[in-house]
């Protein structure tokens, strides 16, 4: 249930954004990265308060590196295939 | 790479008052930081429609590279599946909303510990962080063995702003709206994908 007030909650910004897109809405950045460091903040408390993850942080950053290191890669070797059917057409031409 | 720092620290500060226990508990308890993360959607929300440029720009782009932010995210989720194997604690569907990430480790992080917790948070913020790092000190090999586009698709979501400056110098400016183009596409599907993904 949560997960879909969110993406509401970001769909009304597009929408009110749009809205008023005849006045730049300029301190939007500024406001959003606030909201980014107050978050981290809190992310930061709540894993140091929970010592099951804070005992386990070895553990989850090797979960993490693995899935890092396939992600990248997995993207890193599709983004050369279309490179690849890229460059054949433009030899084409 | 400074903002990156910045943001970083402040979860450092959080995890050493949070380790301490130096903080009124009740924060924690009035999930709080759910109304902040609607607070910082809406934000987000507004930037995407405020900004003209948001969905015009991209024009002038060689259609084939429209298909670059696709590739990127089939990519790693094929990476991501392939991996999920060696990660035996979690499922792939929970794999699959880490690596949904691509990189934007502070919403994406947010987001899965809002859906699924703070361990599963953890590994998202930790696994795109490295992500991040990855395409910032391995840009200029992926151009060599896997050409200009391998570097944008591994910055993922990043590619319009913390990783930029990289991509422009190993891949060249000829590839700045591909990668400005990719990354607002990629940041885009960010929420959507990690929603998807940890309603499963």
């Amino acid at each position: 249930m949560h997960m879909f007030i969110v993406i509401a909650f970001m769909l009304a910004g597009i929408a009110v954004g749009f809205l008023f897109r005849r006045w730049k809405i300029r301190f939007i950045h500024r406001l959003i990265l606030t909201l980014i460091w107050l978050l981290l903040f809190l992310l930061g408390l709540e894993v140091g308060a929970n010592n099951t993850v804070i005992q386990q942080f070895g553990k989850l950053g090797f979960e993490a590196f693995l899935l890092a290191t396939g992600g990248t890669l997995g993207s890193v070797i599709f983004a050369w295939l279309l490179w690849l059917s890229f460059r054949s057409k433009t030899a084409e031409k | 790479m400074k903002g990156s720092l910045i943001i970083l620290s402040f979860f450092a500060t959080g995890l050493l008052l949070g380790i301490f226990r130096w903080f009124p508990p009740q924060i924690l308890s009035y999930n709080f930081s759910f109304y902040v993360l609607c607070a910082l959607m809406f934000s987000v929300g507004i930037s995407v429609g405020n900004d003209p440029n948001s969905f015009r720009q991209f024009r002038s782009l060689n259609p084939r590279l429209i298909f670059l932010p696709l590739m990127t995210i089939l990519g790693t989720f094929l990476g991501v599946f392939a991996v999920s194997f060696l990660v035996k604690d979690r499922s792939l569907a929970n794999c699959l909303a880490v690596g949904s990430g691509f990189g934007y480790y502070s919403l994406s992080s947010i987001l899965i510990t809002q859906y699924k917790g703070v361990e599963l948070g953890t590994i998202a913020l930790l696994s795109n962080i490295m992500r991040e790092v990855f395409t910032l000190l391995f840009a200029p090999w992926m151009v060599k063995y896997f050409g200009k586009l391998a570097p944008i698709s591994a910055g993922g979501a990043t590619t319009m702003d913390i990783t930029f400056p990289i991509i422009v110098r190993n891949s060249g400016k000829d590839y700045a709206i591909v990668s400005i183009y990719q990354g607002f596409v990629v940041d885009f599907t960010v929420p959507f994908l990690v929603t998807f993904f940890c309603s499963l």
